[in-house]
């Protein structure tokens, strides 16, 4: 039973992780219908953001403090923020008519272009991350990492507070009529340039705090460390029904469950392959994701 | 405001890469009044009011709104200018409800007082979107998607209104009362109206001049009294 409990804790953090990536995924597909492979590196971005400005500022914010920690992870949202928004502006709204496999091979070529300029800029060697300092707490036979905590209490709020934005305000809105259609909104007086740029802005900062809590776990962070992390997060994405954002969120958890529980058994060599082979057969049943609707791509 | 021209088009041409959809259409639209095009499906009608709200780039000829060049702008730029245009096939926020349809429409207007005002005026026009506020637009019917799709242009506040086939698909009762509100629209709050229309004989009942397109080009225009009566009008579009 604690086994049990002890891998329900260790996947929700994982999943919460992988949720958090989705739904940057999830929000461009909403409004661009394309995926956006460069997402997962700008998580990556996001830990050597982290790294870097912690770093810098280490002799006026102590990263173990918690005003230190907060305002670190300020800051690297707000740079992943900006290179969201730069990416999309510079690479895709130029191809924005054209088909989108011209925008999906361009997205490709972003992602590897950060991955190679992260290794020329950071070095490919894997870097120490440091941030809060991590204690264990024992909980009626449980072991729960204090960083594990974080991630729950940090992607609740993220969570709660995207859901807000995105029911409940005038922008949030609009993102929604975009996403439906983007010459009804552009109708409505919408400037469809802005609302994808928050939505990359949006997503990008979320990705940003998925990376630093990524790092806060798995502490060697290095050039190529967001590939696996965005490959899965993608496929949560998939899997909750791309383009709907409860959806991404819902795919995100169920994966770090299942990836958690594969590896707590005795077949964890096989975690990976084992937790894709479930994923496929989901879709298998429920093509479209778990909350997706199918429609009909027109052609 | 008579005598003041609301939109002015001239030499119009749209190409959709090699296929010229438009070529030199041209017409005129009084401040006040209610204009309509006439004409076949794939004549140009949609193409002309898409080109006119910045939906497609003419490639020659130019468009003036009050007096301004408008060719070129973005659609959002339009709305600001105080052009609302209703497109065809109505494309409501199927996502979103009827209450955030209309918020849509209010999208550059930040003053909340104002926004109540055209909300109850919208309401008032049309007390079934009251009725279906919290409904998804998506599970409206088609004469109610209608009202909400005019309904949600009347947000904005426009001076000048462009409806795109607004009979389409509707139960023909409901398109008897939503060509009423167009004329109570005109007639109350002093909204220019541009209707495309498929439905000829309607169109030609509630407007005060016509032009008929045929192949992107306009082949004719009158008083639309005047038009009901031409033997070739007859003919082509009023069924005989």
């Amino acid at each position: 039973m604690n086994e049990f409990l002890q891998q329900l804790l260790n996947g929700l953090a994982l999943g919460a992780i992988y949720a958090l990536i989705a739904l940057g995924y999830t929000m461009v597909y909403g409004v661009l219908r394309f995926i956006n492979f460069a997402h997962s590196d700008v998580f990556m971005v996001g830990a050597f953001a982290a790294y870097y400005i912690s770093n810098g500022l280490a002799r006026w914010l102590p990263p173990e403090s918690i005003p230190g920690a907060v305002i670190i992870m300020l800051l690297a949202m707000a740079v992943c923020a900006v290179l969201g928004v730069v990416v999309e502006k510079l690479a895709y709204r130029p191809l924005r008519d054209r088909s989108k496999l011209n925008v999906l091979i361009t997205a490709i070529g972003v992602s590897l272009f950060l991955e190679y300029s992260g290794q020329l800029l950071f070095g490919a060697d894997p870097k120490t991350f440091r941030l809060l300092p991590s204690r264990n707490v024992e909980l009626g036979g449980l072991v729960l990492n204090s960083n594990q905590l974080i991630v729950f209490g940090l992607t609740l709020v993220l969570l709660l507070a995207l859901r807000h934005i995105v029911m409940k305000t005038r922008i949030g809105t609009a993102m929604r009529a975009v996403s439906f259609n983007h010459q009804a909104a552009a109708l409505m007086g919408i400037n469809i340039d802005s609302v994808i740029s928050f939505t990359f802005a949006l997503g990008s900062a979320l990705a940003a705090a998925a990376g630093i809590l990524y790092a806060m776990n798995y502490p060697a962070i290095e050039p190529l460390m967001g590939v696996m992390p965005g490959l899965k997060a993608f496929v949560a994405a998939v899997l909750g029904g791309i383009g709907n954002i409860p959806g991404a969120a819902m795919g995100g958890v169920l994966l770090g469950m299942v990836e958690s529980f594969v590896r707590g058994s005795r077949y964890s060599t096989y975690a990976d392959a084992i937790a894709f082979a479930i994923l496929i057969l989901i879709l298998l049943f429920r093509p479209a994701g778990l909350l997706g609707k199918s429609v009909v791509e027109k052609v | 405001m008579s005598g003041s021209v609301a939109l002015e088009v001239r030499g119009l041409a749209v190409r959709y890469g090699v296929i010229t959809a438009l070529q030199e259409v041209s017409f005129r639209i009084p401040q006040g009044d209610i204009v309509t095009l006439i004409g076949c499906n794939g004549a140009g009608k949609t193409t002309t009011l898409r080109a006119v709200s910045g939906l497609l780039k003419p490639s020659a000829g130019s468009i003036q709104f009050e007096g301004s060049s408008i060719a070129g702008l973005p659609p959002h730029e339009l709305v600001r200018r105080g052009m609302a245009h209703v497109p065809e096939g109505r494309m409501v926020f199927a996502n979103l409800s009827v209450l955030e349809n209309l918020h849509m429409g209010a999208y550059l207007q930040r003053d909340k007082a104002k926004i109540r005002e055209m909300l109850e005026f919208v309401y008032t026009t049309f007390p079934r979107l009251r009725e279906r506020e919290k409904q998804l637009a998506g599970t409206l019917s088609g004469g109610e998607q209608q009202m909400l799709a005019i309904g949600r242009a009347l947000m904005s506040r426009p001076r000048f209104l462009m409806l795109d086939e607004p009979s389409l698909g509707i139960a023909p009762l409901l398109v008897k009362t939503i060509f009423e509100k167009i004329v109570e629209i005109n007639r109350t709050q002093g909204i220019t109206v541009l209707l495309v229309e498929q439905n000829a004989n309607l169109a030609l009942e509630v407007s005060r001049h016509g032009y008929v397109i045929e192949t992107g080009r306009v082949i004719l225009e009158g008083a639309s009294p005047v038009l009901r009566q031409d033997p070739q009008v007859r003919a082509a579009y009023l069924g005989g």
